[in-house]
């Protein structure tokens, strides 16, 4: 098992690796660099930047030299956990991110217990029930969230919600708490607030794994265990969770890890729709603005926080299934 | 205890009734493949349905510019965001759908545009009525389109179906433009998808050994990246000033890169199981060539899989691209795709004004809806030890 | 019937079990009766599809879906350590409710089932102790440790070697002869009255197949129960029973016990049954006798005695019109044909 866990943990290392790699060389891609889109924005402005002062913030920012020595000084730096300068904001990165990045975290992880603890007894029921009212209710829904990309969803939520409620539904705190310090208040806010998006973000997840679930558990209801376990007297309930749920969440659990990236991922575009303060919306600018070390660096963060979520997943799949776990021994 | 005679005999006294079904079960033993797929996929309603409603998107796409009535790029400014018109279907009595026109005038106190019905002027609807000019399939030059109303170019007696955007665009027009865009790329994406998850996935299942744990590995990190913040870099690299067309293949390449993983895991799993089978070994035993293995004998056994993968990759390629649309970093104008016609409805103060922006999102839907029932459709179809 | 001698243990009449498919109604069990007395064994014989294992299912009310008992009764005797007074101790199984306490009581403690394919009849993720501690620890009030102490002790009883390893195991990392021993421990842990096995020996090589039924043999005499072992294999009944029921297409055809079933068949498929096995006295290069035809297809049931296509005495105009019923021919002998009015 600790074979297993160094395995993945060793793909996980590289895996981070490439992110760093890939969210370093989207930063360098548009032609130019800060220091140009800085001069376009002066000009419109209508102040100009002489050619001197161009090179001197070149200097600065380290911006003339070959590519993979600032890749290099750049990965120096993240280690020791500096970030680098927002060059837009003219603060540094861990400032400007603060705990929009932690934001991102806690909206994710809710999607994603969300995601587990809706699809599961979903799944089940609609698997034991099949082609009862409450299975077609289940498939249904389920068919929305997959069917609707969640964008749309946060979009039509929010229209409905201003129209028919005259709530604003968006945004992770009240108008009041949102730059507060943090208190209890301000949690219990947040957890008020949270339901929303992590449905949002988790329904198409949650309606896959329902499916997933459900046809799983329809293979192993067939199995002659489950008529062994009935033949001695258990209730349909008792043997049903204990046997063919038990064996059917194998497969299951490998799926969760996946589930995470699309979470994080979905997470940025949701937010700008709904108007959360995470770091999707600060992305966006940043990458229009080309502010290098600010966009990179929340892409680097994404990428790390979604191995680790995955290697996480990967270690509890080799404890609900024992057989792995003598297969890699 | 008698001897019977019919002891000896050849086993096969006719039993009563099994004429009918012995000559079914014929049928059966002798269809080949493709049949059988299409008779267990005749048999799964929703998928069929499914089937017709992915026709009818694609004849939007090749009669995009019949089925526009407006010049999707005519703006006008008094039509600004004008609400979609209430079709009246009969005429004191008989069919002939009109509508009202409508007179637009600035609100004094709101400073917005608001507009009003006036019941004194019809307007009539035409079926086949003159129009802009186009080419039909890109050949035919017409001014023909499905619907429209006399003197059709005057503004002021357009009809609008669906309402206009800011600029004054009429929304029904646009949409069946970008319906043309948003199903092509899909397409485009897909083939490239495709191809390399079919390319890699093969090597990887068929030589076993280094290639496959290389391109496991591979996978395995692509599908751990979360992809949105990737395709946001991607794009938002791309120049400003490179022509519409050269964007559209380029989001389609950043779409494919990562979206050939599930493919690739596909074809590799089917790989990976036809190996052991029999017919393969003799196949080689026989003295087959491996290319010949592979693409006479392993291939055509898992086709229908590889079409069904396909068709449940397409909803994914068309909602990437209309979020990336979305957010102002995939198309742009003067280029229609649904992500694009969306971009205006981003913020919630815009929809409740004007909640008919939010129209282009139900193609969306439907789409993907589609797709994803023919895709499970022709997935269950493919498989012959399903239920 | 003849009047008893002794009280029945288990008395099925005309139960009828039926699976409602899409494609059409199959009657799985069509009107079977038989008796099983405590103590013996009654095996019930017939080709794959007749009905067999449906008929101990629906004994114990596990038929899967779509299927359902739709007529019948299932009388069985239950214990006498049972709660239940002495006047409500049969009871009709067919009209308990589906897996309800009381027929959930039934089930493992007084009547058990072991299967065919002992592999796939264990859960392969739990161990095999714990499969059978469940057992225990469900019918009777005792604690985890006493229950595993007993688990133990029927392995040991079964003839598995070192049972306290072997309790830790999953039922892959046994034999096959082992798992069916470990099914049969799990089967027995609760002294059930009757035993059902379903072709339990089917799956084993030779060896292991005569060293099983030795092993059931031995804990009948052991504990006194009755077994309702249901076969293919003539063989195994000549072995082990002492009362045969023949079953095709979901009926009984005759029932006897077993001399007089191998030496004075009267029933033509019980003749057919016993004609075509192939004897080792025969000589070479005899042609084997099987029985002419084929079992027809569930939805394409014959009217009348189903056995009329096949049957080499059939005579037209009153087997394909009728159906026969079960008829005493002798003291304790039972056939369903119109050749015994």
């Amino acid at each position: 098992m600790l074979a297993y866990i160094g395995r993945r943990a060793i793909l996980a290392i590289f895996t981070v690796w490439a992110i760093s790699v890939l969210s370093f060389a989207i930063i360098q891609l548009p032609p130019g660099d800060y220091v140009t889109s800085y001069i376009a924005q002066m000009a419109s402005m209508g102040s100009v930047v002489t050619d001197e002062e161009a090179q001197n913030l070149r200097i600065q920012y380290g911006l003339g030299q070959p590519i993979y020595i600032q890749y290099l000084k750049w990965m120096k730096l993240v280690v020791q956990g500096n970030f680098g300068m927002s060059m837009e904001w003219r603060r540094p990165v861990t400032e400007v991110i603060g705990e929009r990045f932690w934001l991102t975290v806690v909206v994710s992880v809710a999607s994603l217990l969300l995601t587990w603890v809706l699809a599961l007894p979903i799944g089940i029921y609609s698997a034991v029930r099949q082609y009862s009212p409450g299975d077609y209710a289940a498939t249904f829904v389920g068919f929305i969230g997959l069917a609707v990309p969640n964008f749309l969803l946060a979009l039509v939520l929010l229209y409905l919600g201003f129209t028919l409620f005259n709530a604003h539904i968006g945004g992770l705190f009240s108008p009041e708490l949102q730059d507060a310090p943090w208190s209890m208040a301000r949690a219990w806010d947040l957890l008020k607030h949270l339901p929303i998006p992590a449905v949002i973000l988790g329904l198409a997840g949650t309606a896959q794994q329902v499916r997933i679930m459900r046809a799983n558990l329809l293979d192993e209801l067939r199995k002659p265990y489950v008529v062994t376990a009935r033949s001695k007297g258990l209730t349909e309930m008792a043997l049903i969770l204990r046997y063919p749920v038990r064996l059917a969440l194998n497969p299951f659990a490998s799926t969760i890890g996946y589930t995470l990236p699309y979470i994080v991922s979905g997470s940025i575009i949701v937010s700008l729709v709904l108007g959360l303060p995470t770091v999707g919306p600060l992305l966006l600018k940043a990458l229009i603005a080309q502010d290098m070390f600010l966009a990179g660096t929340i892409v680097l963060l994404l990428g790390v926080m979604t191995v680790i979520g995955t290697l996480i997943s990967d270690i509890l799949l080799v404890w609900v299934d024992p057989r792995i776990r003598l297969e890699e021994t | 205890m008698t001897r019977s005679d019919v002891a000896l005999d050849p086993p096969s006294a006719p039993v009563p009734g099994a004429g009918a079904a012995d000559a079914n079960k014929q049928r059966i033993f002798v269809a080949s493949q493709w049949q059988l797929t299409w008779w267990r996929f005749r048999k799964h309603k929703v998928a069929v349905a499914s089937a017709c409603v992915v026709v009818a998107l694609y004849l939007v796409v090749a009669g995009a510019d019949f089925l526009a009535y407006a010049d999707p790029n005519a703006s006008e400014a008094q039509r600004s965001l004008m609400p979609p018109q209430r079709v009246h279907w009969f005429d004191g009595g008989r069919f002939g759908p009109y509508v009202y026109a409508v007179k637009g005038a600035r609100d004094l106190q709101s400073f917005k545009r608001v507009y009003r019905e006036d019941p004194s002027e019809k307007i009539p609807i035409r079926f086949f009525a003159q129009g802009f000019e186009y080419r039909f399939l890109g050949v035919i030059p017409t001014t023909r389109h499905l619907i429209g109303v006399d003197g059709g170019r005057d503004a002021n007696k357009t009809i609008f179906l669906l309402g206009t955007d800011v600029q004054g665009r009429d929304l029904w027009s646009r949409l069946m433009f970008a319906t043309r865009i948003s199903l092509t790329i899909g397409l485009v994406g897909v083939t490239m998808s495709l191809v390399l998850g079919v390319v890699l996935g093969g090597l990887s299942g068929f030589y076993g050994g280094i290639a496959d744990t290389l391109i496991q590995r591979v996978i395995e990190i692509l599908r751990s990246i979360p992809t949105i913040p990737l395709w946001m870099g991607l794009a938002a690299a791309l120049p400003r000033d490179w022509s519409i067309l050269q964007v559209y293949f380029a989001i389609t390449i950043i779409i494919s890169l990562l979206a050939w993983t599930e493919l690739a895991r596909v074809v590799r799993g089917r790989f990976l199981s036809l190996r052991e089978e029999d017919f393969v070994v003799s196949a080689r035993l026989v003295g087959c060539s491996q290319m010949r293995t592979i693409f006479v004998h392993m291939v055509p056994s898992f086709m229908s899989h590889i079409i069904a993968a396909t068709t449940l990759a397409l909803p994914a390629m068309i909602v990437s691209e209309t979020a990336l649309s979305f957010l102002g970093l995939g198309l742009r104008p003067p280029a229609m795709s649904w992500g694009v016609l969306l971009q205006q409805a981003q913020n919630v103060q815009t929809v409740a004004l004007s909640p008919w922006l939010m129209l282009p999102a139900v193609p969306v839907i439907i789409a993907v809806m589609a797709f994803n029932f023919l895709g499970d459709g022709l997935r269950d179809a493919a498989d012959p030890y399903g239920r | 019937m003849a009047a008893e001698v002794q009280p029945t243990l288990l008395s099925v009449r005309d139960l009828k079990t039926y699976f409602y498919q899409d494609e059409g109604m199959v009657k799985a069990v069509d009107g079977v009766s038989f008796d099983l007395y405590p103590g013996g064994t009654l095996g019930i014989v017939g080709e794959s599809g007749c009905g067999k294992s449906v008929t101990a299912r629906s004994i114990l009310g596990i038929v899967d879906r779509p299927g359902r008992i739709v007529d019948g009764e299932i009388r069985f005797r239950r214990q006498a350590v049972t709660r239940v007074g002495d006047a409500n101790r049969v009871v009709d199984l067919a009209k308990l409710p589906p897996n309800g306490p009381d027929i959930r009581a039934i089930r493992g403690a007084e009547i058990a089932l072991i299967f065919q394919e002992p592999m796939s009849s264990f859960s392969p993720v739990h161990t095999i102790g714990s499969q059978i501690d469940e057992a225990i620890m469900l019918h009777q009030q005792v604690d985890r440790r006493r229950a595993r102490e007993k688990t133990i002790e029927m392995l040991r009883r079964v003839g598995v070697s070192s049972p306290e390893q072997r309790v830790d195991q999953l039922s892959n990392q046994l034999s096959g002869g082992l798992r069916q021993r470990a099914m049969i421990a799990m089967a027995l842990s609760c002294h059930p009255t009757l035993l059902i096995a379903d072709e339990p020996t089917t799956a084993l090589d030779v060896t292991t197949q005569s060293q099983i039924l030795d092993l059931m043999r031995q804990l009948q005499r052991e504990d006194g129960m009755a077994i309702m072992l249901i076969t293919h294999d003539l063989g195994v009944v000549a072995e082990m029973a002492t009362d045969v029921a023949v079953m095709y297409l979901g009926r009984v055809v005759e029932q006897a016990p077993v001399d007089e079933i191998f030496h004075a068949p009267r029933h033509p498929y019980t003749q057919g049954l016993l004609r075509s096995i192939p004897r080792m006295r025969s000589r070479s290069r005899e042609r084997l006798n099987p029985i002419a035809g084929v079992v027809p297809h569930p939805y394409d049931r014959p009217t009348g005695c189903p056995f009329h296509p096949r049957c080499p005495q059939f005579m037209p105009g009153r087997c394909d019109a009728e159906e026969p019923t079960l008829r005493p021919v002798g003291d304790k002998h039972a056939v369903s044909c119109f050749l015994y009015p």
